[in-house]
């Protein structure tokens, strides 16, 4: 009996799929959204670079998941490194003997980290103009503090800060969403005025909340690298 | 078009590599080249967005992670 039935609401899911497919069109050139957001991307959200358009303005509470996803990540790992870091203390004491980095790494990793960071910057506060964002900068920004840890494993980013910081942007994100919720009646809408596309003021909230996003991503992984490499003394 | 058939091979023999070394570190650093290829052909196949996020995050930071757990576990593979 249970057999039969369930073997009927597989038939019944297999004809809805199979309705639902035959109305997508394979193999055509555009299909209906992307060719929406190509002709209407810049005239309603003001940013030049589709992806940006699409990834802050049509799929923001998407992108907000995303964020939380990194985020729950984040903490998780924090959680569990911190439990076995107190058990590890006592044994990590006298056994300070970290190695220095050789001379062309160090110096090497000088000059390159303010190129780094500004790189990472760089490729977030222009997410809407040009190709990448928040998520691409912030993981530049990580990689130049992971160099920064190569080549002086002895010295630490500063947790309090970077906590603060971390919590501070993921607030902004939110905030500008609950402001669109006042302003204009939707969650994350773009309630700035759009501005002349092609230049940096604008693109409404884009740009604040790629900025938001860059300094989350940047110092969660970080964090993420900071929990590791203090484990793993 | 040619070049990029050249690094689609080179991939692959990077791929079965990081399967087959027995020092952990070479397998983690065949796997960053990967990425690395990766994000080169992103970037032909006009993605650069992704190319930027793959070189960060699968070449960079993904390595550092690998390389942290093998200094604190195992470096040959038994």
């Amino acid at each position: 009996m249970r057999r039969i039935v369930s073997i009927i609401i597989l038939i019944i899911i297999a004809v809805g799929f199979i309705f639902a497919f035959s109305k997508i069109p394979f193999g055509k050139d555009k299909i209906n959204v992307a060719n929406y957001y190509i002709k209407k991307g810049i005239k309603q959200t003001g940013a030049v670079n589709i992806v940006t358009s699409v990834v802050l303005n049509y799929r923001g509470f998407d992108t907000l998941g995303e964020v939380t996803v990194l985020f729950i990540a984040a903490v998780g790992l924090g959680a569990v490194l911190f439990v076995e870091r107190k058990i590890q203390k006592n044994m990590d004491d006298k056994e300070d003997k970290t190695k220095r980095a050789s001379l062309i790494l160090r110096t090497g990793s000088r000059l390159l980290f303010p190129l780094i960071l500004l790189f990472g910057a760089y490729i977030f506060v222009h997410g809407h103009l040009t190709p990448g964002g928040g998520f691409q900068g912030g993981a530049i920004i990580a990689s130049g503090f992971l160099l920064m840890y190569l080549a002086f494993p002895k010295q630490r980013i500063n947790k309090k800060t970077s906590g603060l910081a971390e919590s501070l942007s993921g607030l902004i994100f939110v905030g500008i969403g609950l402001l669109g919720l006042v302003f204009s009646g939707y969650f994350l809408t773009n309630f700035l005025p759009k501005g002349i596309p092609n230049t940096l003021f604008s693109a409404g909230i884009i740009p604040i909340i790629y900025i938001a996003i860059g300094f989350k991503v940047g110092f969660e992984l970080t964090g993420i690298i900071d929990d590791l490499l203090e484990r793993s003394r | 078009m040619i070049f990029q058939l050249i690094l689609i091979f080179i991939m692959i023999i990077l791929a079965v590599a990081a399967s087959l070394f027995k020092d952990l570190i070479n397998a983690v650093v065949a796997c960053a080249a990967v990425s690395l290829i990766t994000s080169i052909l992103f970037y032909f196949l006009q993605a650069p967005d992704v190319a930027m996020a793959e070189a960060a995050i699968g070449a960079g930071l993904t390595t550092a992670v690998f390389i942290i757990a093998i200094r604190k576990t195992e470096r040959y593979e038994k």
